[in-house]
């Protein structure tokens, strides 16, 4: 249907894996679930990429992850991560976060190819990352819920309902 | 060639949800223009359109067209061009399937009935996101019953996607990012089972859901729905199909990621 451009499929996994790693490690470390948030495939940075898709030209984002070690957690100093460049065919890709107090507080994209338009019509989606936790709306870092075939009734029990009142109140 | 761009800007996200169709249809949207009117104008258009597929599609109304072919008063040439859509999207998810999922069953030799829901929702939804995909600054994230279209603009944070528990709605398996594409489970959860194996005839064994992220939320509904309707093999078959990412979640709690890289 839409043509997947791998070049900003790729620059974005580099996004989200950032935001992914640091996500969960947050999770674990607020929600103190002990070792249950496990991310199956932490340096799985081309998982979003179809094993069947042409890969020329796409750069193997897993340099950009910041080592699991420079993340301090309970440091109120803001520290920022680099990622290491990722070179495309359409240029050179890098990405830089800053963390503070255990929380992404920005997110910029030093270097990043120009623009076409009609590349903008990206597909980018990643692999699941495996968790395990009790969700609220308080500290829900999720936008939407995806599951099983939610209906009217059970909707109350559902935790897209608990977002949902989040956001109308 | 290499420009700079500024710093990702965090918006609030603006909801509204709606129940319809038997589920809730709920919206997230953000960006710098998430509280302009034309947001509102563009979900009414969502809701109209999404009230017509009920009124088209639904096998719970007698004055829908799927069940007047269903009585033999209609016949799919003289139904809405939509209907012939689905019913073709149907028929590829029964190749794809070697039969497992198919929109056609037998309540009685020479009774054959159509239900093409299972088709449908995704279909419908994906359908309706354009009326939001046409707004100017304006990330959406639109969710029909927990099957959701996302679609966010370069430079902006992206849609990051729960899924839940089939045992525990309450409890979060995996969670997704996704920028550009449709994330949809199909299991027993909530409903109970209501997805036959066309095969067997009789529910799915051993698997408790099944999520799949694809560049379309048709593709994703279907591909989730079929690979849940063969059950022990959902994940077998989810993996041979092109540009799917998912997880399984099996009856005992384990969990099948689909799209890593292949265990050595």
């Amino acid at each position: 249907m839409r043509r997947i451009v791998i070049w900003l499929a790729s620059t974005v996994t580099i996004l989200v894996l950032i935001f992914g790693y640091h996500t969960s490690t947050n999770r674990t470390a607020s929600v103190g679930v002990p070792s249950a948030t496990a991310p199956v495939t932490p340096g799985g940075a081309t998982s979003g990429a179809p094993s069947g898709a042409p890969s020329g030209g796409a750069s193997s984002p897993s340099g950009a992850s910041p080592t699991p070690s420079a993340t301090s957690s309970g440091s109120a100093a803001s520290k920022s991560y680099t990622g290491a460049e990722a070179q495309t065919q359409w240029g050179i890709v890098q990405v830089r976060i800053t963390v503070t107090a255990g929380k992404i507080t920005a997110v910029d994209v030093p270097e990043y190819p120009n623009e076409n338009p009609r590349d903008a019509q990206i597909n980018a989606y990643a692999l699941p990352t495996l968790v395990q936790e009790t969700l609220t709306a308080q500290n829900a870092e999720i936008d939407m819920v995806s599951g099983a075939t939610v209906t009217s009734g059970g909707y109350l029990q559902s935790l897209q309902s608990a977002l949902d009142q989040a956001g109308l109140s | 060639m290499i420009t700079t761009v500024g710093r990702v800007v965090e918006h609030p996200v603006r909801r509204r949800v709606e129940q319809l169709m038997g589920m809730p249809v709920s919206l997230a949207v953000r960006g710098p223009g998430a509280d302009d009117p034309a947001v509102e104008t563009a979900w009414q258009a969502v809701l109209a359109e999404l009230r017509w597929v009920d009124a088209t599609f639904s096998t719970y109304r007698d004055d829908s067209a799927v069940s007047r072919i269903n009585r033999g008063e209609l016949t799919t040439a003289q139904a809405p061009p939509e209907l012939r859509e689905v019913l073709e999207l149907a028929e590829a998810a029964r190749r794809d399937t070697a039969g497992a999922f198919d929109v056609r069953y037998r309540r009685a030799v020479g009774d054959d009935r159509l239900d093409p829901s299972g088709v449908v929702k995704g279909w419908a939804i994906e359908r309706a996101a354009r009326h939001l995909a046409a707004l100017e600054d304006v990330d959406h994230c639109l969710s029909g019953g927990g099957d959701l279209v996302c679609s966010a603009a370069p430079g902006r944070p992206v849609w990051r996607i729960g899924i839940e528990d089939p045992r525990r709605p309450s409890v979060l398996v995996a969670t997704v990012p996704v920028r550009r594409g449709a994330v949809a489970t199909s299991g027993a959860a909530h409903r109970g089972a209501h997805v036959l194996d066309a095969r067997t005839g009789r529910p799915p064994v051993g698997v408790a859901s099944v999520t799949v992220v694809a560049d379309s939320l048709t593709a994703a509904d279907v591909d989730a729905t079929a690979a849940w309707a063969q059950g022990w093999q959902a994940a077998s078959w989810l993996r041979g199909r092109p540009g799917r990412t998912g997880l399984v979640v099996w009856q005992d709690g384990t969990r099948t990621l689909i799209g890593a890289e292949p265990a050595a």
